[in-house]
């Protein structure tokens, strides 16, 4: 089956000349339908760069992008982003949030809130449809900003860090609520985080990246079954794979030229 | 040693030292009662100093006339009209200057702050201008509008736009990137992103920006009154000193100073109720 997500021999630089440097050299990656890749790695490792490239945001030097085979050219609907930080905008309430990117998409006002209430009750967040940004907790926004990225039915999710702000309660609760949505729902996420128990809690695939230039240097599959739960996390087989991840990590954050 | 640390004493109860350091220091909020109650001596205690420096005749009234004074010589020009006629004149100048030099400060700042080759053709400019002195453009003024009205739209225009440009383009400089990536991983285009996302996002500061500015024209105003006119708040001032109506002149300084405060607080007011949904403070 071809990929949802083909990324073939992508280069990326930032500068010219002497300032020139490569952040991204040679990615290869790609993402079957419906499935959950994370990717971890030290900072710096271009992690944020590569999603940002798949988000459309940002150019590159070479490489092929595709989604469903069509080139990726610029940002589209096709992709949702969810961003680290709070990106609702502090003027609309979270339903008018929902509206906002799904007017956007084309859909008429009733379909728009139709829609837009759907969303926020799969969320859990039906109470909170007429409260404005200010009024909500910060994981709060982030289920908006989910809830936002899924309603105009993009082809596949990108997450850059979307937890990276909340504190640990919250950041489980968020993963648990992610992992329901995803589980029942199903589709394609590139996730970056640089949490390496919640990649191994989320994902299917673990991409780790390494630094000098940014690279991918090695990939786990995570097999531990689905529906997971919370208690998950203590078995043997998930400890082992997040020692195995987080060993892969520190690897990576060598530069190969002092390795 | 526990006896030399008297850190370590029962924390539900502070000790003296503790408690003190409470109500004073850097950053340190208090009670709003106490707040006005500090103000409004401050206010209380200046007009005390004035009423018994001229009550005990250590200044001539010519250089500082009594309260009492300025309150009658205030209250003669209200009944006969005269500062009506002036207040009418310059509200209408301030307005229209004020206006004219928002209206074209929004867009022009709104696009320098969003596309970087608008910003290289005009931030430069408008940089240079505005450190030159108001005050060196009255002479050049009169020349090119007369005495009139335009004048005073001219002089308000030239003190508040190039400042009013530069800061709103910063205003919309500090619209989160995120925001305006949103927009495009949305689909949307630049001019829409611009409508929907950017000018929203940046006008609570623009705003802000507004009032500080009104502040200012208000200076500009008077300045340029004070050269040539032949009605206004600033005029009158003038025309008072050629006879040592120093009531006068007192008079109409605190006016404008209390016409200053009020439209600053009616601007934050209306401030409080257009952006009351977004909570300020993130």
């Amino acid at each position: 089956m071809s990929p949802k997500l083909r990324i073939a021999g992508l280069h990326k630089s930032f500068g010219t000349g002497e300032r020139r440097t490569e952040v991204l050299r040679d990615i290869n990656l790609d993402l079957a339908d419906n499935e959950f890749v994370s990717l971890v790695g030290t900072s710096g490792c271009g992690k944020s760069t590569l999603l940002s490239i798949v988000a459309g945001l940002q150019d590159f030097d070479a490489g092929d992008l595709s989604i469903d085979g069509a080139p990726i050219l610029q940002p589209g609907l096709d992709r949702g982003v969810v961003f680290q930080s709070y990106t609702l905008l502090p003027w609309l309430t979270a339903r008018q949030n929902i509206e906002f990117a799904l007017k956007a998409a084309g859909y008429d006002r009733p379909t728009c809130r139709r829609i837009a209430l759907e969303h926020l009750e799969l969320v859990k967040l039906s109470g909170s449809a007429d409260r404005y940004p200010a009024e909500l907790s910060g994981g709060m926004k982030q289920r908006v900003a989910i809830a936002r990225a899924l309603s105009y039915r993009p082809k596949m999710l990108l997450m850059d860090e979307p937890f990276g702000a909340l504190d640990a309660l919250t950041r489980h609760q968020m993963q648990e609520l992610l992992t329901q949505i995803w589980e029942e729902h199903r589709l394609t996420v590139l996730f970056v985080t640089h949490d390496v128990e919640e990649a191994v809690y989320l994902s299917d695939r673990i991409v780790v990246m390494g630094i000098g230039p940014g690279r991918i240097t090695q990939t786990f599959n995570v097999d531990i079954e689905r529906p997971r739960r919370e208690e998950v996390m203590e078995s043997p087989a998930f400890m082992d794979l997040q020692r195995g991840v987080h060993k892969a990590i520190r690897e990576g954050s060598r530069r190969p030229e002092m390795a | 040693m526990p006896g030399e640390r008297p850190a370590q004493t029962d924390p539900a109860r502070p000790t003296k030292q503790a408690r003190r350091r409470r109500s004073s220091g850097i950053g340190v909020p208090i009670a709003r009662s106490r707040f006005l109650v500090i103000a409004v001596a401050v206010f209380v205690g200046l007009g005390l100093a004035w009423w018994a420096a001229t009550g005990l005749g250590l200044v001539k009234p010519i250089f500082l006339p009594s309260p009492g004074s300025v309150a009658m010589q205030i209250a003669k020009l209200a009944a006969d009209g005269t500062l009506w006629l002036d207040l009418k004149a310059s509200m209408y100048r301030i307005s229209i200057g004020f206006l004219i030099a928002s209206a074209l400060s929004i867009p022009i700042g709104v696009l320098i702050g969003s596309f970087r080759s608008w910003e290289a053709a005009i931030e430069p400019l408008v940089d240079f201008i505005r450190y030159m002195p108001v005050v060196a453009f009255v002479p050049l003024s009169i020349l090119w509008a007369g005495t009139g009205d335009s004048q005073k739209f001219l002089i308000i225009f030239i003190g508040t736009f190039f400042q009013q440009v530069l800061m709103i383009m910063d205003n919309v400089k500090r619209v989160p990137a995120d925001f305006i990536g949103l927009g495009r991983t949305l689909g949307l285009p630049d001019r829409k992103i611009l409508t929907r996302i950017v000018v929203p996002s940046a006008l609570p500061g623009i705003w802000d920006t507004l009032r500080i500015s009104l502040g200012w024209a208000w200076t500009w105003l008077v300045l340029a009154e004070l050269v040539a006119a032949t009605s206004g708040l600033g005029y009158r001032i003038t025309v008072s000193q050629r006879y040592f109506q120093t009531n006068t002149i007192i008079g109409y300084i605190l006016l404008l100073g209390l016409l200053g405060l009020i439209t600053d607080q009616v601007m934050k007011a209306l401030e409080k109720v257009l952006f009351k949904q977004e909570g300020r403070s993130q």
